[in-house]
């Protein structure tokens, strides 16, 4: 799947997105967060209040507590700020 | 109708008064037109007075997610009221003080469809739609919080 992160979420990650195969058993939004967390001091740092994370599958609003089964695109960010 | 795109969301300026003109123009049977336009402010906080100076701001979208929002936002807006027609310009990328941000138009045959259907749009558009600003003053750049009264207004649509 490709993973994309936006504002200062990308800021704190070092990147805008990634290509990704998480293992089987990260079948929710928030066990995709659980899982990158892990991988670098930056995914750390964007993710440590998962309060302020928004996130959005196939470019969807979710819950953290929604499923990832069939997403291509899933993209993290903060609430947002337009208009 | 109208065969113009109802959603924009682009880097370049935009003029409000040709924009708004253009819409008339294209819904010249519609009783009313309703509009709002967001500027871009030159000072953060709730008052020039105490705020700090803005010398620019970025705004980031997420490309393809912000025009299928603003895209469901019509459709829901066109479910709610018997409107004519609808138009959403957004701007994403670096802008100065005074600049529009936003346009939001509105064409119904009376008045307060036109009225309500364009406070909708601005307020989920506030919430739901993926764009992020970030301001630039002296002390540098800084991502603006969401704030909770956004939220608030948003909420008061919901049914």
């Amino acid at each position: 799947m490709t993973v994309l992160y936006f504002a200062w979420v990308k800021e704190k990650v070092g990147m805008s997105t990634e290509t990704l195969t998480p293992p089987t058993d990260v079948t929710t939004v928030g066990a995709l967060m659980d899982w990158l967390t892990v991988r670098g001091p930056g995914h750390a740092a964007a993710f440590a209040d998962r309060s302020l994370i928004k996130a959005a599958v196939d470019q969807v609003h979710v819950p953290h507590t929604a499923p990832l089964a069939g997403a291509k695109e899933v993209a993290f960010f903060p609430p947002v700020t337009g208009g | 109708m109208t065969s113009q795109t109802a959603v924009r969301v682009q880097r370049e300026a935009f003029d409000p008064g040709m924009e708004v003109g253009d819409f008339c123009r294209h819904n010249a049977m519609s009783g009313g037109v309703a509009t709002f336009v967001g500027q871009m402010r030159d000072f953060r906080g709730d008052t020039r007075e105490s705020g700090d100076t803005i010398t620019a701001m970025t705004l980031e979208h997420y490309p393809g997610m912000a025009e299928r929002q603003l895209e469901g936002l019509i459709t829901e807006a066109k479910s709610r009221w018997p409107l004519d027609d609808v138009r959403v310009i957004h701007r994403f990328g670096t802008l100065q003080p005074g600049e529009p941000i936003v346009l939001v138009a509105v064409a119904a045959a009376h008045r307060s469809e036109a009225f309500e259907a364009c406070a909708f749009l601005m307020d989920w558009l506030k919430t739901e739609a993926p764009f992020w600003k970030k301001e630039s003053t002296a002390a540098g750049g800084a991502w603006v919080d969401a704030r909770a009264a956004d939220e608030d207004k948003a909420e008061r649509w919901r049914r």
